[in-house]
């Protein structure tokens, strides 16, 4: 008589079962950071509801909630895509502060040059140009020389914090800032509109939930979104079928950067109005967007809704840091065992596991 | 430890999720006979000797040896058992020599030089047994033969008295399959038992002393030898009556579709694989290419279908040279290409059976519209598909991954005729299927060549290019030996052209072993 617990691949299943399941793995990360919490000497359930409540429960949560979902959603659906054909792009936080970065160029330095009017689309235009451009040589690396694009993307996100510091100290260090490292502040015709009352960057939103429809619709309606598919299922039925791994990939790469340089235009002129250190500019959107694009199981569409509620856990944690003392640290070991609990998740959507009495 | 004198399997059930592997399965087996184990793929062969070996537990059933029930928790029980089991992939590693790689699995080997002991048991199994290997020879050195050789002898090492062999023959040229089956012969007679896993019926006529037949994971009867003959073993194993005789009509040749002049072409180690390539392929016409599999067949299809590029020589389609061949060029030339392996390259596994139904001809006006796909017009093709080619799937929703060997096959061979193809390219279209959905795909090949298309086909299946072409050619080593017309067909001459031994009267000198060299 003996008890095993036999896993076994499964070759369909209900059609529940992705949302049980994930409901299952939301819930155990909230059990992982309850644990967490319990032994900060916190109540757990308490904590929980107030990173909601602090969240989504007042106008003045929502509408940080939405702020932040901006940037998450703009580089969560273009990491669904990258993910998508399999090509780990961990570099979208570079990208973003690219975006930042030519952005700011064209608002401090063209203003004069451009009808106003047209500023802020060249800006626009600049960070995806940006973005996109960051983004592309690992494209290269990776297609001709077979570098890890993991390594590529991820050591480019050092670069760009370091180029972003070297230009806030130096040669762009503004006058009118009183000796802290900065830009000058963009002129008022070279920043976003905000919905009066919030931090919340209208247009960029809008380019946010168009960018994330145009994106589902590319991936799953059309020619190019096709082949992306077969690549990323198989790529030697890819090769096979004629598809060129280096087209795909580049087109793609230029989209997933160029929307992370947008992002970064976002924060840069609806937000902060100048360049200022890394940190500030981004606070870790290019990797939370790497869960939220996750969550929304590589939909771009989906990206929306699990952006908004990353931006939620954002947003919640700056409140438990300010009402329960918390370090600053909590919200980000929560998104970590949060990744952590749906990529196993994904585990038991294809394997099943029995307990099996053996006589 | 006595010796294996007899084996029996006693009901013996195994489910895998809802699915029934093994149904209630028995069977017997004593020292000195060859039983085969007959059926199509699923039919639960193999879930039944991996029990057998101790890989997997049944969930009911036992195992009796010499009369006592005996339990497996693993494969070394089974081989403390005298059960040895030859894979259908051998095991070997390729940078050693065979007596080493023999002394790494012989378990009485000392830890310092433990190829000394090894390699005088060795010896005296092979002269027992007419096992000529040389000891000191690398593997990567040695044929197909040789190395299942190595394995056998491995598993006597172990002390198996019971040897299972898994579709033994599929890497083996008819010559080396006949001196096979001399061998196991010869070791049913020194009182080993054997069995023989095979869905060849001829084989399995050949060799064994009875048959068991398994279908859908039960056994469907137990025969005599002397009981049977091919129409009924295969009846047994489908479950209807088989047609073997395929309708070959006379076609006319046509004018030449394909002229491949003096290639060349580069393996994946930058080794020369295909050298001075010379034929061409007319209308109508069943070119076939017969060799041993590494021997340049596949490095020459990819060349052809673009997937590979040319070092040298020609290949003109139609009159028209291709000097930059890539695969959406050549496909938009009408060529349509199965490929060896169908898992791999020939489908996406995650994609919906529709979206698999126009890999390749995607982009293609009548499934594409500027840069949308037209999901009616590709649902609407991919139905005709598999009412057409009678492909059993729940719905065209389904990922492919969930279809069978056979349908994925199907689906293949469906969606390259339905580009309309001037040239099919085929490789093994028909390896590791069951027996109707053979005579199936064999039928639309020739039904292909009927409608004036010219074909090109690599097997490693005699029968099969015997049945089908017009011509066959073999490869060795890159080159092309000869190309025999139909009605010259002979297997004993194209088995030693395979071997690189052209001319048959030098059959009696190499004792039916020719020397690889």
């Amino acid at each position: 008589m003996g008890i095993r617990i036999k896993v076994e691949p499964r070759i369909s299943h209900p059609p529940i079962l992705p949302l049980t399941i994930l409901v299952i793995s939301l819930s155990m990360g909230f059990l992982g950071i309850g644990v967490l919490f319990a032994f900060y000497g916190i109540n757990p359930f308490a904590a929980i509801w107030k990173i909601f409540s602090g969240s989504f429960g007042s106008l003045y949560g929502l509408s940080e909630t939405m702020t932040k979902a901006i940037p998450l959603i703009l580089i969560g659906a273009g990491l669904t895509l990258v993910f998508r054909a399999k090509f780990w792009n961990i570099g979208a936080e570079g990208q973003l502060l690219l975006g930042a970065i030519f952005s700011g160029y064209v608002g401090l330095n063209l203003g004069s040059l451009i009808p106003s009017f047209f500023t802020v689309p060249v800006m626009f235009m600049a960070g995806f140009i940006g973005g996109a451009l960051w983004a592309l040589p690992t494209v290269i690396l990776r297609t001709k020389f077979n570098v890890n694009e993991v390594i590529s993307t991820l050591m480019l996100n050092y670069i760009a914090a370091e180029i972003l510091n070297f230009l806030i100290t130096g040669p762009w260090k503004g006058k009118t800032q009183m000796g802290f490292p900065y830009t000058d502040d963009l002129p008022h015709h070279a920043t976003l509109t905000l919905i009066p009352g919030t931090r919340i960057h209208i247009v960029t939103l809008v380019v946010a939930l168009l960018s994330a429809l145009i994106l589902y619709v590319l991936v799953y309606y059309t020619k190019f979104g096709y082949e992306l598919r077969v690549t990323g299922d198989n790529p030697h039925a890819a090769r096979y079928a004629g598809i060129n791994f280096m087209k795909i990939t580049m087109t793609m790469m230029t989209i997933s950067g160029g929307l992370a340089g947008v992002a970064g235009v976002g924060e840069l002129a609806g937000i902060h109005h100048h360049l200022s250190y890394p940190s500030s500019i981004s606070s870790g959107y290019g990797y939370t967007a790497i869960i939220v694009a996750w969550l929304a199981k590589l939909n771009p569409l989906m990206a929306i809704f699990s952006g908004i509620f990353f931006a939620g856990i954002l947003v919640g944690g700056d409140a438990i840091q300010i009402s329960l003392g918390l370090p600053s640290a909590t919200v980000q070991i929560f998104n970590g065992i949060l990744l952590f609990s749906l990529i196993m998740g994904d585990y038991f959507l294809t394997h099943r596991v029995r307990v099996v009495v053996q006589a | 430890m006595s010796r294996l004198k007899r084996l029996e399997m006693r009901d013996i059930t195994k489910k895998f999720g809802d699915v029934i592997a093994n149904k209630s399965i028995s069977l017997y087996l004593e020292a000195g006979e060859i039983l085969g184990l007959l059926g199509e793929n699923g039919a639960g062969k193999s879930t039944l000797m991996n029990i057998l070996y101790g890989l997997y537990r049944p969930d009911s059933g036992s195992i009796i040896i010499n009369g006592k029930a005996v339990v497996f928790r693993s494969p070394s029980d089974a081989i403390g058992h005298g059960i040895g089991m030859i894979h259908q992939h051998f095991k070997l590693i390729e940078n050693h020599t065979v007596l080493e790689n023999i002394a790494l699995a012989y378990r009485a080997a000392p830890f310092f030089f433990p190829t000394g002991k090894a390699g005088r048991r060795l010896s005296s199994f092979k002269e027992a047994y007419g096992l000529e290997v040389n000891p000191d020879a690398y593997i990567w050195q040695l044929s197909a033969g040789e190395q299942q050789r190595v394995e056998i002898l491995k598993t006597l090492l172990l002390g198996a008295d019971l040897l299972i062999l898994d579709e033994p023959t599929s890497v083996l040229t008819p010559q080396e399959s006949q001196g096979l089956f001399t061998i196991l012969k010869k070791l049913a007679k020194e009182g080993h038992s054997i069995i023989f896993i095979s869905h060849k019926l001829e084989e399995v006529l050949s060799i064994c002393t009875r048959v068991t037949v398994l279908r859908d994971g039960e056994v469907v009867g137990t025969r005599e030898r002397q009981e049977l003959d091919k129409r009924e073993l295969a009846r047994m194993m489908v479950g209807r009556e088989i047609d073997f005789e395929l309708s070959r009509s006379e076609c006319d040749k046509g004018p030449e579709v394909l002229k491949v002049k003096g290639l060349n072409v580069k393996g994946d180690r930058g080794e020369n694989s295909v050298n001075g390539v010379d034929f061409e392929i007319h209308e109508g016409e069943i070119f076939g290419v017969a060799g041993v599999s590494g021997n340049g067949q596949q490095e020459l299809v990819e060349a052809i279908t673009g997937l590979r590029p040319i070092e040298g020589g020609q290949v003109t389609l139609r009159g028209k040279e291709i000097s930059k061949p890539s695969p959406s060029i050549i496909s938009r030339l009408g060529v349509s290409h199965i490929p060896e392996e169908r898992i791999k390259y020939g489908t996406a596994p995650g994609l919906p059976f529709y979206e698999n139904c126009v890999l390749k001809q995607h982009t293609r006006p009548s499934f594409a519209r500027r840069l949308l796909l037209d999901f009616s017009s590709i649902k609407r093709q991919a139905k005709q598909i598999m009412i057409r080619y009678d492909i059993r799937v729940p719905s065209i929703n389904v990922p492919v991954k969930t279809l069978s060997g056979g349908n994925i096959q199907k689906l293949i061979l469906g969606r390259e005729i339905s580009a309309g193809p001037s040239l099919l390219v085929a490789s093994h279209p028909t390896y590791g299927l069951d027996v109707a959905a053979t005579q199936y795909i064999r039928d639309q090949i020739l039904k292909l060549r009927e409608k004036g298309v010219a074909v090109l086909l690599v097997s490693e299946d005699l029968e099969e290019l015997f049945q089908l072409c017009d011509r066959i050619s073999v490869m060795f080593k890159g080159h092309m030996v000869g190309i025999v017309p139909r009605g010259a067909f002979d297997l004993e001459k194209i088995g030693l052209m395979m071997t690189g031994l052209a001319e048959a009267p030098l059959l009696e000198e190499c004792n039916g072993y020719p020397d690889q060299g």
